[in-house]
């Protein structure tokens, strides 16, 4: 039977009608319905199948403790799988289906696993496919990850936009049910910082599921009138449909706001908070019996919700079945409501009755349900043993409650067992003093106490934050009486008796658990999977725990319960990425010739956060190649230039700079004279290579220190390290000036010619004036501020020139009007690295954090005679054995054959296994200037092996060569060339 | 994670880069006999606490000013935030 009417509800507007389609079929419901709610509304019971035995299972409860009903939600281009119906908001035009059913939810063939259930019971997998090992992995495995449950991924890309924000306040007020409300409503009027997050679309927790009659008349009244106040509030910030995932270190809380018609679907909140309430209620347990799984079994409050909350009363014949005076209310509310109550099966003997409308049997159990697809009916047996049947639809069960304290155990502290009401309550340590739990959240269930702890709590937070209440008003309301019987599961009956929904796990597998020996919590949820769906048994982990501390005859406390971890609800990866996917995975940095280089044609390539030109292709070119080598070639035979920006640049000041520099470096800079440039090989304090660059002293105490790209961050974390950490009696001072300097490499045998033409007349930059490795502070232009470094890293006569960064579109444009004649080529960073590769200079391949000195043949560099970072280890004798491998060139012996960067080195007689390998290629390249490929690599006692030929092997990609061993220097090795 | 920086107040674990052992700052001297025992010790050497734990932080997008801070590796707790000073007042923070 479907009911599409609803009695009369203020959380739903029967004047919005929304459609939805339910595995393929058309349904309708209102604003303000859940997909759950408006389901039942619809009279479907069947919602999915589970997940292992593929049984039949409706909705049991109202929020995101549910076990059952999840669904994958279809959207445009992808799925989202694995939704509790029972939180999503309906829209129009939401489309979802079942999962775990195959062909259809009625007709599922994975159901015949229930039929062999006796086999496949708690450990079955761990004792069946033990053997052969082998199988694990093709068969078995592949296998099991097909037949179980759960939804399926669409593999398309999430159209969902996720952002991330940061918030800060004084209070926060986790949930918004009355102890929330109260909480919330009196730190505001104080005027302290607040935010009130709610889970749910509305505001209000059990507010909205009650019926506001008899005593909690003056109560509801008070709360639903505070809680508009709050929303007035200009220092309190309410969030709704904001999930709280977790508890961090230090008061810091993760957050999850799904946002409604808005650009953005969803943002991460990082929050801030002095101090928190936890006002997370509590969640109604489950009763295991036998087949208390049929769809129509529900959570007894829940039906009371539906009733309430979404106005639905198309129940036919109402069951109950309880250990404490909470099913009475739903009782109550549903024959107020037109629904006939069976009446309510109470394992107390001599329960308080409410209500006279109500038939109780007292001291009776649920032993057993009937119906396949749907619950028809349920056999009961009282005190005396007899057994009858009784007719009903929906069968609601109260185990009592579980305070919802998940988030409070998430920093490490242990909750502690409330013997009053059976349940675990937070936890107290010296550290977690951020976080304190009132009303429901703290075993405190009824609507009075929640009212007067939330007061209690809150007067006592704002005194510590200094915070004043003047005035403030609450209703003086009756206390009410909860009165549970500690009754755990029905032991009648070996069919089988649900206690974890979600991962179909039963009495019988904690049993089978226990016989075979794990005892241990943590055991037994390992061994069963109790606890472990995305539920994280939020209806079932202190009933497993209950049936554990009975089979060990221990009580519960001692049993202990397991650890919760964050997140509180699944959260999907997108959620945690926020924005920072594809081009926003990192900032992007651009060099100061950026804009240029776009203009003139250049590609850009990666390095670090930077994009570089790499080459600047002209129309005519067939591929990059022929680029690179124009590109070379200008360079070796006329002129070019290029944006070295990147490198990083620490500009040293201060007394005792220079002597810091000397200790930086393990190679000497004591003698470095005003004006002049230095190489400096910097040490790891374990004698590895950590980075190298050329330092220059432009005054007596001023110097411009240089950093590869990749390592300028991590080279003055170090400088400031040294500075601040070992020798903070030395007076230096250190910036990053990176940023602030463009830095043009100009070189070639033509680039005296070049500088010449810009620089103002005052300076000398003849050969004799400004020699290799000179430096100086300039002008140029008429008179904008520049500094000259006679450096090269191409091998070429060369020089380094930095202005200010803005002038670096002006200075480039320039260059290429007054060099025409000297045809002056922009060159990338790749003919940057085949100069570099030719002229045999280790770069980032090379200093590859497992290099020594010796290794790069700098090892004669490293003085012995002052304390440097490094020195000392640099010493050790695993770093000197004989046979250590060195920086070498090769040159294939078929100039067209490519040697590939990675390969490995053997001796041509040798077969190609690990115990031959000689060493690696670093790096490899075509060099048009030898006309030949060659590559550098590190080759076991390199140094005195040139002209050996050798056998390079690649087995990655079934590549083989020979090449001739040689000095890595392929270009000018003495160095003319530079001193020119 | 929040560190309780001593001149900015407040500040986001974000903003930090975490070096080690704070024993770092007792380098030992390059040049005595048994340097190149006493660097092996000081570089691979290290205690490792359940409890109050000396460490290294720098403020990398901050300040720049390298931090010494007493931290709790069980709990998370943090002791107490220390600027690190001149080599007695280093040796002061180890000890204390």
């Amino acid at each position: 039977m479907t009911s599409f009417d609803r009695i009369n509800s203020s959380s739903i507007d029967t004047q919005k009608e929304i459609n939805f389609i339910f595995n393929g079929q058309k349904y309708r419901g209102f604003q303000g319905d859940t997909l759950a709610s408006a389901l039942i509304a619809n009279g479907v019971k069947l919602i999915a199948r589970s997940f292992k035995y593929h049984r039949p299972r409706g909705i049991i409860s109202c929020g995101s403790q549910e076990p059952n009903g999840l669904v994958e939600l279809i959207h445009k281009d992808f799925r989202e799988p694995n939704t509790k119906a029972t939180t999503i908001e309906l829209y129009e035009g939401l489309e979802a289906k079942s999962q775990n059913s195959w062909p259809s939810l009625k007709y599922d063939f994975m159901s015949l696993n229930d039929k062999f259930s006796k086999f496949i019971g708690a450990g079955f997998y761990y004792k069946t496919f033990m053997w052969p090992a082998s199988f694990w992995e093709k068969i078995y495995e592949p296998l099991i990850r097909k037949a179980a449950g759960l939804g399926k991924l669409s593999y398309n890309k999430n159209e969902r936009v996720s952002e991330k924000g940061f918030l800060h306040c004084d209070l926060l007020v986790i949930g918004s049910g009355p102890s929330g409300l109260v909480s919330a409503y009196l730190a505001g009027l104080s005027g302290a910082k607040v935010i009130l997050v709610e889970e749910d679309f509305i505001f209000g927790g059990n507010l909205n599921n009650e019926t506001s009659d008899d005593s909690k008349t003056v109560a509801h009244k008070y709360l639903r009138s505070i809680l508009k106040d709050i929303m007035k509030m200009p220092n309190v910030r309410c969030m709704r449909r904001t999930c709280v995932i977790g508890m961090f270190d230090h008061g810091i809380f993760g957050a999850l706001e799904k946002l409604n018609q808005s650009k953005i679907d969803q943002i991460f909140w990082k929050i801030k908070s002095k101090k928190a309430l936890l006002c997370t209620g509590a969640l109604e347990r489950f009763i295991p019996f036998q087949n208390n799984d049929r769809p129509g079994i529900m959570l007894s409050a829940s039906i009371r919700t539906y009733l309430n909350r979404w106005g639905i009363n198309n129940f036919q014949d109402v069951l109950l079945f309880t250990n404490n005076n909470d099913a009475y209310l739903t009782a109550s509310n549903l024959i107020s409501s037109g629904v006939n109550v069976v009446g309510v099966v109470d394992t107390r003997d001599n329960p308080k009755i409410f209500d006279s409308r109500i038939k109780v049997f007292q001291g009776s159990q649920v032993i057993n349900t009937r119906g396949k697809l749907e619950l028809k009916g349920v056999d009961i047996q009282n005190k005396e043993g007899k057994i009858s049947f009784l007719k009903c639809d929906i069968l609601g069960v109260t185990g009592g409650w579980n305070p919802n304290i998940q988030i409070s155990c998430h920093t490490g502290v242990k909750p502690v067992w409330d013997k009053k009401i059976s349940a675990f309550i937070p936890g107290k340590n010296n550290v977690s003093t951020h976080l304190k739990a009132v009303g429901s959240a703290n075993g405190k269930f009824t609507l009075s106490e929640c009212i007067s702890s939330a007061e209690k709590a809150v007067l006592e937070i704002l005194n510590d934050l200094n915070f004043k209440l003047e005035k403030y008003e609450i209703p003086s309301i009756s206390p009410e009486n909860i009165d549970i019987d500690p009754f755990w599961y029905v032991q009648f009956g070996s069919e089988r008796k649900w206690v974890d929904l979600q991962n179909d796990v039963t009495v019988k597998d904690i049993e089978i658990a226990y016989k075979e020996n794990f005892r241990s919590v943590e055991h037994l949820k390992r061994y069963t999977t109790l606890g472990m769906g995305t539920d994280q048994g939020k209806t079932s982990n202190v009933t497993g725990l209950a049936i554990l501390a009975s089979l060990s005859k221990k009580s519960i406390p001692e049993v202990g319960t397991t650890v919760f971890r964050p997140p509180y609800v699944p959260v999907s990866l997108d959620t945690l990425v926020g924005h920072a996917h594809g081009k926003n995975f990192k900032p992007t940095r651009l060099t100061p010739s950026h804009n240029w280089a776009q203009e003139n044609g250049a590609s850009f390539t990666e390095s670090g956060l930077w994009l570089r030109a790499e080459w600047y292709a002209k129309k005519n070119e067939r591929n990059w190649r022929t680029t690179v080598d124009r590109e070379v070639n200008a360079v070796r035979n006329s002129v070019g230039f290029c944006d070295v920006s990147t490198l990083g640049k620490i500009d040293i000041q201060g007394k005792d700079a220079l002597s810091f520099i000397n200790k930086i470096y393990c190679n000497g800079f004591a003698k470095l004279p005003v004006g002049k440039v230095r190489y400096g090989l910097m040490l790891r304090e374990d004698g590895l290579v950590m980075d190298d660059g050329t330092t220059a002293r432009m005054s007596e105490n001023h110097f411009i220190m240089t950093t590869t790209t990749v390592n300028a961050e991590s080279v003055y974390r170090h400088l400031e390290f040294c500075h601040q950490c070992l020798w903070p009696e030395l007076d230096v001072q250190l910036i990053s000036t990176t940023d602030a300097w463009a830095q043009i490499a100009i070189a070639g045998p033509n680039s005296r010619k070049i500088i010449s033409k810009i620089i103002d007349p005052e300076y000398d930059v003849s050969n004799e004036k400004f020699p290799f490795m000179a430096c100086a502070d300039i002008t140029i232009c008429k008179g904008v501020r520049a500094r000259l470094f006679r450096i090269s890293f191409s091998g070429e006569l060369a020089y380094e020139l930095s202005v200010p960064t803005q002038y670096a579109y002006s200075l480039i444009s320039y260059l290429m009007e007054i060099g025409v004649e000297e045809n002056i080529t922009p060159y990338g960073t790749e003919a940057l690295g085949v100069m570099r590769i030719e002229k045999g200079h280790a770069a980032g391949p090379e200093l590859n954090g497992t290099t020594s000195a010796l290794n790069l043949n700098m090892d004669k560099m490293v003085s012995l005679k002052k304390d440097s970072i490094g020195m000392v280890l640099s010493k050790r004798e695993g770093l000197h054995k004989i046979d250590a491998i060195k920086l070498v060139g090769l040159k294939p012996v078929k100039t067209d054959n490519q040697i590939v960067s990675g390969s490995h080195i053997f001796n041509l007689q040798d077969k190609i296994k690990p115990e031959n390998d000689l060493g690696y290629v670093t790096s490899s390249c075509y060099s048009p200037t030898m006309k030949s490929y060659i590559a550098l690599a590190f080759l076991k006692n390199g140094s005195e092996r040139y002209g050996d030929k050798v056998k390079i092997s690649n087995p990655l990609l079934k590549k083989e060569t020979y090449a001739e061993v040689c000095n890595p220097v392929f270009v000018d090795p003495t160095g003319d060339k530079l001193r020119d | 994670m929040i560190i309780d920086h001593p001149l900015l107040g407040h500040r986001d674990i974000s903003e930090f880069i975490y070096l080690g052992d704070a024993s770092l700052l007792n380098r030992p001297k390059w040049d005595a006999e048994d340097a190149e025992h006493s660097f092996y010790e000081y570089l691979y050497l290290r205690k490792n606490v359940a409890g109050v734990h000396k460490e290294l932080w720098f403020h990398q997008q901050g300040d720049r000013s390298w931090l010494v801070i007493s931290r709790n590796t069980l709990t998370h707790e943090i002791i107490k935030v220390d600027l690190v000073g001149n080599h007695s007042k280093n040796m002061e923070i180890l000890n204390d």
